[in-house]
């Protein structure tokens, strides 16, 4: 069943071709911050980041961003509005399996994006800009993962807002900004102040990009990456659970509109 | 195979006069007010059965309609369809219903009706061979060996519905409820589908619950109807009954070789139409034969025809009056 719905989702990836190429151009803000940060490393190291580094950095951004990112809190509104989670609602199989099967389904496209540009980086920064050992590579693996189930769950919790509200577009907008700025997709977040960076890392934002990106580039020691991907995949844990009660709720008070 | 016992659906929406100083007001304070859509409403329908569920815009057809399919929770009252409490949505359930909506779509947009009902066949667990068979079945009824392969988003909205139906019942469901099926579809697409769903209903036994503003698809497929108003229930039981009660006249419908006085007709019954071709007469069954003998005797006739009154004009006069045992209430 599993593979049914994704391979829907696969197809429907693939259906509009402009529709690819501006999902690609949605992708690339890691690249305008490559050059950003080249410029501002230029006459030597930012907080540790130097020019190879900063390059190493957001290319993994771009690589993460490329594989999780997800925009199901877009397609559960637009179904609540127009009426067609209707369908969805009557067949078989439960809403958030079937939007994490089509949005697996679209990951070959997303794959063919992000490899490429993974592997260009091995190529010109070497070796050395990436994780190295079994361990760490294990670790990177798990964090992708969390990284896209916590992705997916927030995703759907925004979306199922929608049963509540008629505005929770607006919700996904507001988390879309503190992901911009809190998650390291702009700022790495050792580049935050001590006391900022406390607090970001008690946000489930940066668990959604930046811990993967930094664990890819070797940015932590062992037992640091061990304790963040603990924290990354509690707050998996949480969005579990407040998808869980949203969607219970909401259903309830889904009105079917129209017809 | 489907019982509704008290069952009932309210809304709160909220209420406020028009203009800025109300939308300003109803910033800091608002008020609401309940819509009773579904009102103590209780049938029964058996197996097989095939009914039509009617009545006005905001009358609360749909809103059943969605009750049964699990797709709204109840305010209060129970429902059980197939043995089933729909709201549960479990499996067991969503396997033996579907629902098609005229206005909605479950075909995927983008991609061919094909990848569709390929689709449902593995989330509806129906073996290989029984799908080849119903698909075969299918697209031989409906006619859409070619529209199926072609992306939905580029179907008319006749092929479009046409393959919704397929998709609909492709795991071959034991209740078909159908909310508007034939809106929108022209005359010879709206006889088509009629007549799908009825040769489907007879050969496979399965329950219909349908509602329509087209009395032709009531008239065609359903013996029985439900009459509901401002959510309450006006009215169940069969629709020829229901005519016979409201509307027992009969029309009498002549056509002229020549023009007829108005004085002339007025003798046999009351005039509903008039004109120098042909006029249509209200009469009272007990004097419709002598009607039709001073008729044949005294007009210039081509054609005379003897009618049940319009299903349309029945319904309309129950909800005018309010009172489905005819007369005013």
């Amino acid at each position: 069943m599993f593979r049914a719905l994704a391979r829907v989702g696969a197809t429907e990836s693939v259906a509009y071709r402009t529709e690819v190429v501006v999902w690609l151009l949605s992708t690339t803000m890691p690249l305008v911050m490559i050059a950003f940060y080249s410029a501002v490393a230029r006459d030597g190291p930012v907080g540790g980041f130097d020019q190879a580094r900063f390059v190493a950095y957001f290319l993994a951004t771009f690589v993460v961003r490329s594989l999780t990112g997800s925009f199901v809190s877009r397609q559960i509104n637009l179904e609540v509005r127009d009426g067609t989670l209707a369908a969805r609602l009557l067949r078989p199989v439960h809403p958030l399996l079937a939007y994490a099967a089509e949005s697996v389904g679209a990951l070959p496209v997303r794959v063919a994006v992000a490899v490429p540009v993974a592997l260009g980086m091995l190529a010109t920064l070497g070796e050395g800009a990436l994780a190295r050992g079994a361990a760490a590579w294990l670790a990177f693996f798990a964090s992708l993962v969390g990284a896209w189930l916590l992705s997916l769950l927030v995703s759907f919790a925004v979306g199922a807002l929608s049963l509540f509200m008629d505005w929770s577009d607006k919700v996904m907008d507001a988390w879309l900004a503190g992901l911009f700025v809190f998650s390291g997709y702009t700022i790495p977040v050792e580049l935050f102040p001590a006391r900022l960076r406390a607090i970001v890392e008690w946000l489930p934002f940066r668990y959604q990009i930046g811990l993967p990106a930094e664990l890819l580039t070797g940015a932590h020691a062992p037992a640091v990456a061990l304790e963040l991907l603990a924290r990354q995949w509690l707050f998996v844990a949480l969005a579990g659970l407040a998808v869980r009660a949203l969607w219970r709720r909401g259903v309830g008070r889904f009105a079917a509109y129209g017809g | 195979m489907i019982a509704a016992r008290h069952l009932s659906k309210y809304y709160e929406v909220q209420s406020r006069p028009p203009g800025l100083a109300a939308a300003l007001g109803a910033l800091f304070h608002r008020t609401f007010e309940t819509v009773r859509a579904v009102d103590d409403v209780s049938f029964e329908i058996a197996a097989g059965e095939r009914v039509g569920l009617l009545g006005p815009n905001g009358a609360g057809k749909t809103t059943t309609l969605k009750l049964l399919a699990g797709l709204l929770h109840p305010t209060s009252g129970e429902v059980t369809v197939a043995g089933q409490e729909p709201k549960k949505r479990d499996d067991a359930f969503l396997k033996s219903v579907t629902l098609v909506l005229g206005q909605k779509q479950q075909l995927l947009w983008d991609l061919p009706p094909a990848e569709t009902f390929e689709l449902n066949r593995i989330l509806y667990d129906v073996p290989r061979a029984r799908y080849d068979a119903t698909l075969r079945e299918l697209t031989l009824l409906l006619d859409i060996d070619l529209v199926a392969r072609r992306p939905t988003r580029q179907l008319s909205l006749g092929e479009r519905m046409k393959c919704e139906l397929a998709a609909a019942l492709i795991h071959r469901p034991k209740v078909l409820f159908l909310d508007e099926p034939t809106l929108g579809l022209d005359v010879a697409m709206q006889v088509t589908l009629r007549g799908f769903v009825k040769k489907y209903s007879e050969t496979t036994g399965a329950t219909l619950v349908l509602t329509s503003h087209y009395m032709d698809d009531v008239v065609a497929l359903c013996p029985r109807v439900i009459l509901v108003g401002k959510g309450k229930l006006v009215y169940d039981g069969a629709l020829d009954a229901l005519a016979r009660r409201v509307r027992p006249d009969k029309h009498v419908v002549l056509r002229f070789s020549r023009p007829v006085a108005r004085v002339d007709l007025e003798r046999l019954g009351a005039i509903v139409r008039h004109d120098d071709a042909e006029a249509v007469l209200r009469v009272d069954p007990a004097r419709v034969h002598e009607a039709f003998a001073r008729a044949l005797a005294e007009l210039p006739l081509l054609d005379l025809t003897i009618e049940n009154p319009p299903i349309e004009e029945v319904i309309s006069e129950v909800f005018a009056t309010g009172n489905p045992d005819g007369g005013a209430p």
